[in-house]
């Protein structure tokens, strides 16, 4: 490729990354929909399979989605500059707009109607995480580990709240990790027994 | 000093998020409350600009959180610090593991990851509700219902049932977002 070509190839990544960080309202899952459509579909630079290689690798390592995602596809498309630039590209929007909005944050919330509008969408926040988490928790496999496990952490998590002790969610996601672990182990053994299926 | 601990914080916060922006909810949460940097409160206020602003909500929140700490350089240090651990894994992955996925102990430990994380989620989406609608968190604090915020989250509840039956997908979060600001100027205009 030339010098040139592979310039404008870069600049067409930071412009498409910065395009989706601009106009991805409600996280990570509204991105994929988008990515899907301007790399696969119109751009062709990824081939579908690659992309839910993508995906699943993205869901699957810790950080954003659309963090992950654009460093994969700026690396599958332009090398370790092309991952440098589109993971700029879609964390700069939201660096703007936010760091602008919380310069003027209290003077605006001083306004009585907009402290209105705020209190409602407050409760819609409630939903809307609940809502994700319910959702998340369809998509999972119907075993008897993922059921333990979810409502424990639950029950767990929301006595520690009310009763203001304090454990890090880090902590809970690291012993969970680790019974998976133990889990898969003990199925071998079992396995290896002839006892259990 | 203030940027390294926001640096130093919102790196744990992007090393140890499993399953995107909603699950970083939680640990966020702790971290400005561990910090004493947010109340609750304040907490929900950020999150609420963070969910009707684009972009992914786990960048939202570092930008406001560092900048409402130490201005435009800890909203930047902050940013990079939660973008910083996926890149480098991304990269790492991407460049010389291919897909680890497919490794045995890897998907055992996910596995038992991908629960805890859902049921994080649900349980920030509880008490988050305990403190909105019901105005305490821990039972050191008195009952304080705000029957206009009930009012505003049932209604919320009921349109997405509605419309999930009617169109047969979800509403976008953004539709809801709008309807409950213009919910919240009503019913707390009144």
């Amino acid at each position: 490729m030339s010098k040139k070509a592979k310039t404008q190839l870069l600049l067409k990544l930071f412009l498409s990354f910065f395009k989706i960080g601009a106009f991805t309202f409600g996280g990570g899952y509204a991105m994929i929909a988008l990515l899907e459509n301007e790399f696969v579909e119109k751009k062709k630079w990824i081939e579908k399979n690659d992309f839910l290689d993508m995906i699943a690798i993205a869901e699957s390592t810790p950080g954003p989605v659309a963090i992950n995602s654009a460093t994969y596809i700026g690396y599958k498309v332009g090398g370790v500059l092309g991952s440098i630039l589109s993971t700029l590209a879609v964390v700069l929007p939201s660096l703007t707009i936010i760091y602008i909005i919380s310069i003027f944050f209290d003077k605006f919330l001083s306004f009585e109607y907009v402290k209105y509008a705020f209190n409602g969408i407050k409760a819609c926040v409630i939903y809307l995480i609940i809502s994700a988490g319910i959702k998340m928790y369809k998509s999972l496999d119907k075993n008897a580990f993922n059921l333990i496990i979810t409502f424990a952490v639950i029950v767990a998590m929301v006595m520690l709240t009310v009763f203001s002790i304090s454990f890090s969610s880090i902590f809970i996601i690291l012993i969970c990790g680790i019974l998976g672990v133990i889990a898969y182990f003990l199925s071998l053994a079992f396995k290896k027994g002839g006892n259990e299926k | 000093m203030i940027y390294i601990k926001l640096f130093y914080e919102f790196f744990k916060i992007g090393l140890f998020t499993f399953g995107g922006g909603y699950a970083m909810i939680p640990i966020v949460r702790d971290t400005v409350i561990k910090n004493g940097w947010l109340t609750d409160e304040r907490f929900l206020d950020f999150l609420a600009v963070s969910e009707s602003t684009p972009g992914p909500v786990a960048i939202n929140m570092a930008t406001f959180v560092g900048s409402s700490q130490a201005g435009l350089l800890g909203s930047i240090l902050a940013t990079l610090g939660v973008v910083l651990p996926s890149f480098i894994i991304i990269l790492i992955i991407a460049a010389i593991i291919g897909n680890f996925l497919k490794k045995r102990g890897v998907e055992a430990f996910l596995k038992g990851v991908r629960p805890s994380v859902v049921a994080l989620i649900i349980s920030a989406g509880i008490t988050l509700g305990f403190r909105t609608l019901l105005g305490f968190t821990s039972i050191k604090e008195k009952l304080n219902i705000d029957y206009k915020a009930i009012i505003i989250f049932a209604i919320i509840t009921l349109l997405s049932f509605v419309l999930k039956k009617i169109k047969r997908k979800k509403p976008s979060p953004i539709i809801l977002i709008i309807t409950s600001a213009f919910l919240g100027i009503v019913i707390y205009g009144i």
